[in-house]
């Protein structure tokens, strides 16, 4: 038997500790991918972290924002009245994902951390620069329907990779402005969500900018004016429990039809959730209007790039950002 | 639909299951549950190459991981008598050699089983069976039908059909003629395939598995390892989902009982969710044309259907894809032509309404193009080619409610108020589609046997060597014996899935409640006799000398006509002295049914919003309307037509096996990428069933339920998707980026 040990510390600074002094070590929260994962064969880790008996599960309010914990489960926060209220874009996003009983067991830093659905990633007996580097990309010039049009690395095949992202949670947050609070061997600090996860580069094993050891602890939601105007459109195979072919987060503060401010991300066309700061600062100050929509949806689209399978993410994105924008649009 | 007054139990009363409390409560024992003393776990380890040989097969490092007993291969595996025999084309149901599990060093498909691991824990033969090193030497591989049409076959048993002139669809004056395609359907049972064997001697074999026909499973076995029929035992009393992928023996009770015969002791192989992909078979992807000719007012002059299905190297698999253009409409001519792709896959295997329902998909679509081409209601054109007898052999219908079917369900569905101008319906920003199909579907019946035990405390047993897969088939054998003996259902226990069983044939194409339930029905009715028989010649009985005219049977007695005096069964056994009897009887049709043509019907409506923006589409509403013959249970019929329903809706917008061919492995081989409808995905479903007994397919007036209802429904769901969006999608599933 492939046997791990399994450790439960009970403060943040022994989770970092047991997670850092052995090299592949990992942590485990709800557990929801990482169990996949080792099944499966595409991880092993010799320790597994169980970091549940950290406080990390309250949702508060924190001076001009939301404090979320990274231990907070992903239906506990959706279905949490401050963030129904006050962010809602949030719990559409939360609720648009996986299936009731897996969002009762992810928690917040683990939908942040799960891995991608790339069939390749998951099927050990094919090549994957994500799981095995320098083994080459199966995506590449294979079944890359679900696979990203921003932001891949394509050029060397040893180092390239088309994976998207699959949480539709971070989409919204990237939206939000949404900050991330980590702890880890040299302490905590502070990540804009939007730098959180990463392009593949010439790395595409790695999916975040977490450094090894780091711990999620919780994430800080902004207060915002949008809670009136927002919509999280996934477009998938079927209406519930499948990841997203492409999704809009789109968040709008409207003053009369005019557009004060407003804040869009994509997800399943990146390695991260992608947000359209471009296309936002297109919006600011128009009319709320599809013509407005439909000018901010091409500039969302100016470098996209389609391979055999995705070419259909080309017509399908910015169709979708504008519906997404026409109904945040919609009276509240 | 006519009033009903049905009492408890009686055949059609919605009678809840009678395992439903064992089912939902675990006391249903499946497959992989028979945990025997001395047990222990196999776990296949598979080809990751498509093609070739292997060059070498390390189990060193397998074998020496704790708790492992062996690790068998084509190396040391015990050999199987039947596979050097060569396979029985005369009496094999798919002709050609079968896939030979550790024979040789060849590897026919991807994932093909190359060693089994045993050990004392399931957790220890997993972990050794990826310690199993195996290297090859590859040869070129073929995945892909669509790259590989001109390799195509004539198969060994064909299906070709002409009537009339070939190709007159051309010189029609209202003409269409399409390609369309369906792909790859794993069944995907719910239940992964298992097998459990243990050898009691040298020379006798017991196998607990997941088996659609337990008769079959046993002479399939019998045959591999020379054995006689009482030494060959099979128990599959629950099966947990098989929709066509248990009919036949896969890898998982070969490599079981190969492993058992090698250690001396049970082992039970559980395939993984992946393995399933490869396994035990598949709906095959087809590639069709259809051509449609017909007069400006709409009659058929011409059908042409060429179909081409994929196959194994080593077997032809073919099925019914062309079978439902033959005798669906009459049309003067008609030519059907069926063609295989041998391919570098596992061989494909019978899948719920295999054939029927990936060709259906064609014609039926091919109907709507043609409705279109003439500018004519699809109903109108439907009802204006109806057959009044079979046209493929000009048999009389045995029955056939297929216009009843188009009455009552457009009705139900409000077909009238359909604007038939494509792009023209709206609900808010959706775009409103309905669509409609006609299904056809074999009513068949087969020999079968039951064994009927009244015991002395009045309760009948009913044993038939038959397979319970899902559709109920223990509560409606339930019903039919109560009914026939008039003893409530409480009284009536019927088994079935085990080989030791009068004979019953397999429960797939949809011919378990006409075979089976016509012998449950014959066996009570022989049952009875003998009662009566032992009533009125015992001294004693209140029948004694009693005249049988006068006789009648209820509630748990015989009695005289009008009369409150009579003789319980009970009383009859008693006064006998018999501390049971037991009647086993075969039953048949006769040979009137061969001069008709049996045939379940029936009519889909379907409404579908589709979203302009995104390409989503959403069945919003589906009327089914069945001709099924005489419903044994309206709630388990019901269901059967539910189930059909939901499958409709998955292969219509989703299901796909999707292979990379370069590799020739699955990309979607688990439940959360290989899409099947959720709740969230599936609408109110109404189910019309029109309940008419034919009279001669069984004597219970009985057709079958299973499949008919999905004969047709994808295109029903094309057919709005097309009158929703003006965009005819003739590669399934609709997913929306054919849409946008």
């Amino acid at each position: 038997m492939i046997n791990f040990r399994y450790v439960r510390p009970t403060t943040r600074q022994a989770c970092v500790t047991a997670l850092v002094s052995d090299p592949t070590a990992q942590f485990i929260a709800g557990g929801t991918n990482l169990i996949d994962l080792m099944k499966r064969g595409v991880t092993a880790p010799e320790k597994v972290v169980d970091i549940n008996a950290l406080t990390l599960r309250s949702i508060d309010k924190q001076g001009s924002g939301i404090r979320i914990g990274a231990l907070a489960l992903n239906s506990a926060v959706a279905d949490h009245p401050m963030i129904r209220q006050q962010q809602p874009l949030l719990t559409q996003a939360l609720n648009a994902g996986a299936s009731a009983q897996i969002r009762n067991m992810a928690t917040m830093g683990g939908n942040m951390l799960q891995r991608t659905r790339c069939h390749y990633f998951y099927d050990t007996a094919l090549p994957c620069n994500k799981r095995e580097p320098g083994s080459g990309c199966g995506a590449l010039e294979g079944f890359n329907r679900i696979h990203a049009i921003f932001g891949t690395s394509d050029r060397d095949p040893k180092t390239a990779c088309i994976a998207v992202h699959p949480s539709d949670m971070c989409v919204a947050l990237v939206a939000l402005d949404a900050t991330v609070l980590v702890t880890g061997p040299n302490g905590e600090r502070r990540i804009p969500f939007v730098d959180f996860h990463r392009l593949p580069g010439n790395t595409p094993e790695r999916d975040t900018n977490l450094e090894r050891g780091e711990l999620i602890l919780a994430i800080d939601v902004p207060d915002n004016a949008f809670a009136r105007h927002t919509h999280y459109l996934k477009v998938r195979d079927r209406n519930s429990y499948a990841f997203a072919l492409v999704s809009v987060a789109a968040a709008l503060d409207l003053s009369n039809s005019t557009i004060r401010d407003a804040r869009l991300a994509m997800g399943g066309v990146a390695h991260k959730p992608w947000r359209l700061l471009d296309a936002e600062k297109a919006l600011v100050g128009k009319p709320a209007t599809e013509a407005t929509f439909r000018q901010a949806a091409d500039i969302a689209m100016q470098g996209a790039k389609a391979f055999e399978h995705n070419a259909f993410k080309i017509r399908m994105a910015p169709s979708s950002i504008v519906e997404a924008l026409k109904t945040a649009a919609r009276p509240a | 639909m006519e009033e009903y007054t049905l009492k408890p139990g009686q055949i059609g009363d919605p009678l809840n299951r009678v395992d439903g409390r064992l089912k939902v409560t675990g006391g249903a024992r499946y497959a992989a549950e028979y945990n025997l003393p001395g047990i222990t776990f196999g776990v296949l380890t598979t080809s990751t190459i498509t093609k070739g040989r292997i060059r070498a097969i390390d189990t060193k490092a397998a074998e020496k991981a704790p708790g492992v007993l062996a690790v068998v291969t084509h190396k040391n595996s015990p050999k199987v008598p039947g596979y050097n025999a060569g396979t029985d084309n005369e009496g094999s149901r798919v002709y050609g050699q079968e896939f030979r599990v550790f024979y040789d060093d060849r590897i026919y498909y991807n994932n093909q089983p190359v060693a089994l691991v045993i050990a004392d824990t399931l957790e220890r033969a997993t972990y050794a069976a990826s310690l199993v090193s195996v290297t090859y030497n590859e040869d070129k591989h073929q995945t892909n039908i669509k790259t590989q049409t001109e390799k195509a076959i004539k198969p060994e048993r064909p299906e070709d059909y002409a009537r009339g002139e070939a190709n007159a669809y051309k010189k029609a004056p209202v003409r269409i003629e399409q390609d369309y395609h369906t792909p790859i359907h794993v069944h995907n049972p719910m239940e992964p395939h298992a097998a459990t064997a243990v050898w009691e001697t040298n020379d006798k074999v017991i196998v607990y598995n997941k088996a659609q026909g337990v008769k079959l499973a046993q002479k399939d076995i019998m045959k591999s390892f020379d054995l006689k029929a009482e030494n060959v035992r099979i128990h599959s009393p629950f099966v947990g989902g098989a929709f066509g992928s248990s009919s036949r023996i896969w890898p998982q009770e070969m490599a079981a009982i190969l492993g058992a015969k090698h250690v001396g002791r049970p082992v039970k192989v559980v395939l993984k969710r992946d393995q399933v992909f490869n396994m035990v078979g598949y709906r095959p992807r087809s590639i069709q044309k259809v051509g449609l000719g017909a007069t400006a007012d709409g009659k058929l002059i011409g059908v042409t259907h060429e179909a081409m299905g994929l196959t194994s190297t080593y077997e032809q698999f073919t099925e019914r894809i062309v079978h439902p253009t033959k005798s669906l409409y009459s049309s003067p001519n008609l030519n059907a032509v069926y063609k295989l792709v041998p391919l570098d896959l596992s061989t494909p295997c019978w899948t719920r309404g295999p054939g029927e329902s990936s060709g259906s998909f064609a014609l039926e679509s091919a109907m709507d193009e043609l409705a279109y081409a003439l500018n004519m209601d699809p109903l109108t054109l439907r009802l204006k080619n109806f057959a009044d007898k079979d046209p493929e052999n000009d048999k009389p219908w045995s029955s056939n409610f297929l216009k009843t079917c188009y009455e009552q369900g457009a009705e139900r569905f409000g077909w009238s108020k359909r604007n038939p101008k494509p792009r023209s319906m709206r609900a808010g920003d959706m775009l409103v589609g309905m669509g409609m199909s006609a299904g056809i579907y074999k009513a068949e019946r087969a020999p079968a046997s039951a064994r009927a035990k009244l015991l002395a405390d009045g309760s009948l047993v009913v044993q038939s060597a038959a397979a319970d897969v899902g559709p109920g088939t223990y509560t409606i054998m339930t019903q039919i014996a109560a009914d026939t003996m008039g003893l409530p259902v409480g009284k009536v226990r019927f088994e079935l899935g085990d080989s030791s069983f009068p004979q019953a044939p397999p429960q797939y194409g949809s011919h378990t409640t006409a075979s089976v339930g016509s012998a449950v029905h014959d066996v009570c009715v022989a049952l009875k006799q003998r009662l009566q028989e032992l009533a009125i010649n015992k001294q004693g009985s209140a029948l004694y000398q009693a005249s049988a005219d006068d006789l009648v049977f209820a509630d748990n007695a015989i009695r005289l006509k009008g009369r409150s005096n009579g003789v319980t069964y009970t009383e009859i056994l008693k006064l006998n002295n018999l501390p049971e009897l037991e009647v086993t009887k075969e039953s048949k049709s006769g040979p009137e049914k061969e001069t008709f043509s049996t045939k379940s019907f029936c009519a889909t409506f379907i409404e579908v919003h589709v979203h302009p923006a995104t390409g989503m589409v959403q069945v919003k509403r589906v009327v089914s309307a069945v001709d099924a013959g005489k419903i044994m249970n309206l709630k388990t019929a019901r269901s059967q037509v539910l189930g059909s329903t939901i499958w409709g809706i998955g292969m219509a917008l989703m299901e796909e096996g999707v292979i990379d061919h370069r590799f020739g492995r699955y990309m979607n081989k688990d439940l959360a990428e290989y899409h099947v409808p959720v709740c969230a995905d599936t609408p109110d479903i109404d189910v019309i069933l029109i309940d008419k007994p034919d009279p001669i397919v069984s004597p219970t007036g009985a057709k079958g339920i299973g499949e008919i209802g999905m004969v047709g429904f994808a295109a029903a769901v094309a057919n709005a998707v097309y009158h929703a969006t003006g965009k005819r999608i003739r590669e399934l599933p609709i997913t929306p980026d054919k849409l946008v």
